[in-house]
């Protein structure tokens, strides 16, 4: 069969000593830093990014993806041992993770994620191979109006599924998309919003935007209330859960693996509302729903299941399209352009060892996931108790350090404490800096594919709509816009946003 | 702010948009527009700057119909201490070194935390300069001087 032949191909690639070490190094590496308090997945991803840039493309994308299951099963873990989700995913984990914690069934909370994800983790890689391809081919038949409005489609649909308000989401894609444009225009070698600065030829660094939003910005928002932080680890013991816990939870695995898997690939906020639903679902189908918000084991295992399977099936439309649907996503797509390779449909039948590769260590990583975390829960709940305002210093000078490194320009630097600080404010003024960053990355990629498409429309808007596939996609960008301004799917969409308590 | 705005968080981001939006038409005045048969650099700027401030204007009109809640206190103290001590970081990292600017850099963030002392922050300091000197310059060789030419000529003699 094709798809034995496939993934032979990726066992291969994946299988090499050096990619296995760093499958594992990344997985280890996303996991420590994941695991400092209020670090999300998109801040671990941008400070770990520069390590990766030196390695050839298939173990860079190998490594950067290890990092990435590794930070989130870093922040579940902040989640359940001190109650603090390192990203909006974890916010329901916490939930009944903590009050288990609490209780001193940490470790049965810990282990219970950690089996949770790695089942999702293996189901999703399951689907990502039995789905990339044909969707990979379809894609290939389109020209650039069906790519240009694919990306409006898909920038759309994460503003109609961020939180928060839908016209700021909107503001920060356009803005996004500005800042992406800033430096030499390709086509005509101008330099465009450069303000004379030879350090903005290149336009700015996504790592730059990234690590002084998400990182810089985070952590000024963690200082703002830290006295009110209690750091209270219990002891962990009895890791693994017991026969009546493996009966409880085994359906909610399923049922959250099943949810996650498809909200997934929904850009946006797919994964997040994937956990938000599957705890609610959980909630539902209990025989005594009081229990949620106590300490309740299905309350893990659910979302946390979800959680895995939406990381994992996101990457579903990355590769397949090369559209981003998360800010981590984004992150990925520009490391990818870093190393020389289009993101796009082309990748799977241009690149089939890389493809492969990086599916078959998606599993492996999951794999490596369970067997480093389970026995160094010690080490990590060492690392959590390491008061803040002793690490957030060294995290702080890791980003300058590392943002430098990029290009060995220290004006970088400069950049960073500059989005670090407007990060700060578009918090404060409900901006979030997600869209943001997928504007930023899809900027120059949708200025090319509009340039492109009005080159074969000769001029002519209409050529987006005389364009069937082009069309399809504008018609559905249009009904998801009314969709959500609807009031009652408004109230909807606000609910389901909402931390169940 | 005056009681006419009532979502002072959407009239800030009005301001923003508008600004941004507006002034991205106005900086690329000077560059070839180009058909839309063949797009010049300035092309596609102007649409989105245009698409930008038409939000920011929606944005300024809603700060004047409905109600928003205030924008909450900034934490002026770390946002500035650590934004600050980045761009000093960033500025006199290669004429000073890495030796120097390091510490000063952690000991300015620690005093970000309310719960700041000189003792270990010290200490701190000291730490994160030698596992960065050893880590980023000598092992994986990052370009950074660890004492800069503002004061190399006092160890040449």
């Amino acid at each position: 069969m094709d798809l034995l032949t496939n993934l032979g191909l990726g066992l291969q690639t994946a299988l090499t000593v050096a990619n296995l070490l760093y499958c594992l190094g990344g997985v280890f590496l996303g996991t420590l830093i994941g695991v400092l308090p209020g670090l999300g997945p998109t801040a671990t991803i941008a400070m770990l990014l520069p390590i990766t840039f030196g390695l050839p493309p298939v173990s860079s994308l190998i490594m950067l993806a290890g990092i990435y299951y590794g930070s989130q099963y870093g922040g579940s873990t902040t989640a359940i041992l001190v109650n603090l989700p390192g990203e909006a995913a974890s916010v329901v984990t916490a939930l009944d993770g903590y009050q288990m914690a609490r209780q001193g069934f940490a470790g049965k909370a810990l282990a219970t994620a950690a089996i949770g994800s790695f089942f999702a983790g293996s189901v999703a890689t399951v689907l990502i191979a039995l789905f990339a391809p044909p969707l990979a081919q379809i894609a290939l038949e389109f020209g650039p109006p069906d790519y240009f409005s694919l990306m409006v489609l898909g920038l759309v649909a994460a503003v109609v599924l961020a939180h928060g308000s839908l016209l700021h989401a909107f503001g920060m894609v356009v803005l996004g998309l500005l800042l992406g444009l800033i430096g030499t225009d390709v086509n005509s070698g101008a330099a465009r919003y450069t303000f004379d600065l030879p350090q903005l030829a290149d336009g700015i660094g996504f790592v730059i935007v990234a690590m002084g939003m998400f990182g810089l910005g985070e952590i000024v928002r963690n200082l703002e209330n830290e006295t009110t932080r209690s750091v209270m680890v219990t002891k962990i013991e009895g890791l693994w859960p017991t026969k009546e816990d493996f009966k409880r939870i085994w359906a909610p695995i399923l049922r959250g693996t099943a949810l996650g898997s498809v909200l997934g690939i929904l850009p946006g906020s797919g994964s997040i509302l994937g956990s938000f639903a599957s705890y609610s679902l959980e909630k539902k189908v209990a025989k005594d729903p009081s229990r949620f918000g106590k300490g309740a084991i299905e309350g893990v295992a659910g979302p946390e299941s979800a959680n895995n399977a939406g990381a994992q099936t996101s990457f579903i439309p990355m590769l397949t399209l090369g559209i981003p649907s998360n800010p981590v996503m984004a992150l990925m797509i520009g490391a990818m352009i870093i190393q020389g390779i289009q993101p796009g449909p082309s990748v799977i039948t241009e690149q089939p060892a890389l493809f492969w590769g990086i599916i078959v260590s998606m599993w492996i990583g999951n794999f490596f996931l369970i067997v480093l975390n389970l026995p160094l829960i010690g080490l990590w709940v060492r690392l959590i108790m390491v008061p803040y305002h002793y690490l957030f210093p060294v995290i702080l000078v890791f980003c300058g350090i590392g943002v430098f490194s990029l290009n060995n320009s220290d004006f970088d630097i400069l950049l960073m404490a500059l989005f670090g600080f407007l990060g700060y404010v578009f918090a404060k003024i409900d901006c979030e800096p997600a869209p943001m960053l997928l504007g930023f990355i899809l900027g120059p990629l949708m200025e090319e594919y509009l340039r492109r498409a009005l080159i074969i429309g000769r001029g002519d808007w209409t050529v987006f709509i005389t364009n069937p596939i082009s069309a399809t996609m504008l018609v559905l960008s249009v009904i998801a816009m009314a969709f959500v301004l609807m009031p009652a799917i408004r109230k909807k969409r606000d609910e389901a946003f909402q931390e169940e308590s | 702010m005056s009681s006419l705005i009532r979502s002072p968080k959407d009239f800030c981001a009005s301001l923003i948009y508008l600004s941004i939006g507006l002034g991205a038409i106005y900086i690329g005045r000077d560059l070839p527009m180009g058909t839309a048969m063949k797009m010049g650099p300035a092309y596609f700027p102007a649409v989105l700057g245009w698409l930008l401030a038409f939000i920011g204007l929606l944005s300024l009109l809603r700060a004047f119909i409905v109600k928003g809640d205030p924008i909450p206190a900034f934490a002026w103290k770390p946002l500035l201490l650590i934004t600050g001590a980045s761009v000093l970081f960033g500025l006199i990292v290669r004429g000073a070194g890495l030796a120097i600017a390091l510490p000063l850099f952690v000991v300015m963030t620690s005093f970000a935390s309310v719960k700041f002392r000189w003792g270990p922050s010290l200490l701190l300091a000291a730490g994160a300069t030698v596992f960065c000197s050893l880590v980023f310059v000598k092992a994986l060789g990052v370009p950074l001087p660890l004492i800069g030419r503002w004061f190399s000529g006092w160890f040449a003699g």
